[in-house]
């Protein structure tokens, strides 16, 4: 084996994202979840970084979008985590499994 | 082995261990924990892939911004910090078989692939690069996504205001009331 290469990033990046699958599907807790989602987020930027790296070294694009990413997954977990806040007001609890009021 | 097969060996080890006791620790205190621990350890592999710049903004965003959140959400919603209620759904055995499966299918399909490697070298000062290249190529959606921020930061605001549905629409420039002051002072 020579070396690290582009599939071993990749392969560390599938198996962060599929830990970030298992917990979304598994937590109970609303916060839980969102840490999850932050795991998978992060596998995708390893992804895009990897392949800016290997496969488009002379023009650096994935790391720009990985940047937009992370704009985003931040401004996702400020919107959620509010959310998150606000059903805890008004139903002293916050398990994903027993907020189901908007269902008919 | 050399250092950087070495470095990235421990990288991957820490944050796979890291990621899988963030999905399946009983406290989720200690899950915000184990996932600072896998965030740096995603800045890391960032340095590896020469890519300075987004090492240093994960590390302040993720590392700095993002837990501090996630605690501060733990923090606010007392009880669920409480190792003696059930913290996983019923979905253990479908969600292991979903994420496994899943994990068999990327990966064998990632050794399939043969991938068209280039061997040019990095720009020199990527982070110079990066800045050119967010100001010309990507302008748009950069100020597309300073319009996102704002927006998410007006509605998180709107959103985890107290008495965000009973404020009354007129009564313009009148004094804040009681508890708006309190918090203010």
């Amino acid at each position: 084996m020579e070396g690290i290469g582009l599939t071993h990033y990749l392969t560390l990046s599938a198996v962060v994202f599929c830990i970030g699958v298992f917990g979304m599907l598994t937590r109970r807790n609303a916060v839980g979840v969102l840490m999850s989602i932050e795991l998978m987020f992060n596998a995708v930027n390893i992804t895009l970084v990897a392949f800016a790296r290997y496969v488009t070294p002379a023009t650096i694009t994935g790391q720009v979008v990985a940047i937009f990413t992370i704009a985003v997954a931040a401004a996702e977990a400020t919107v959620a985590l509010a959310i998150v806040l606000l059903i805890y007001q008004h139903h002293r609890g916050i398990d994903v499994d027993r907020i189901n009021f908007m269902k008919w | 082995m050399d250092t950087i097969s070495l470095a990235f060996y421990a990288l991957a080890f820490l944050i796979i261990a890291a990621a899988i006791f963030v999905v399946t620790s009983k406290n989720i205190f200690h899950s915000a924990i184990y996932l600072i621990l896998a965030l740096f350890g995603v800045a890391g592999i960032y340095v590896l892939l020469q890519a300075p710049f987004l090492a240093a903004a994960q590390v302040l965003i993720y590392v700095g911004a993002v837990s501090m959140l996630m605690i501060f959400a733990i923090m606010l919603t007392a009880r669920i910090a409480d190792q003696t209620i059930r913290h996983t759904n019923e979905q253990v055995p479908t969600g292991l078989l979903v994420s496994l499966g899943l994990l068999a299918v990327i990966v064998y399909s990632l050794w399939q692939t043969p991938f068209a490697i280039s061997s040019d070298p990095m720009p020199e000062g990527a982070g110079g690069t990066l800045g050119k290249l967010l100001l010309t190529q990507f302008a748009l959606p950069f100020e597309i996504v300073s319009v996102l921020l704002l927006g998410a930061l007006i509605g998180a605001v709107v959103i985890a205001k107290k008495d965000s549905v009973r404020r009354e629409p007129e009564a313009p420039m009148t004094p804040l009331p009681k508890s708006a002051e309190k918090v203010a002072g």
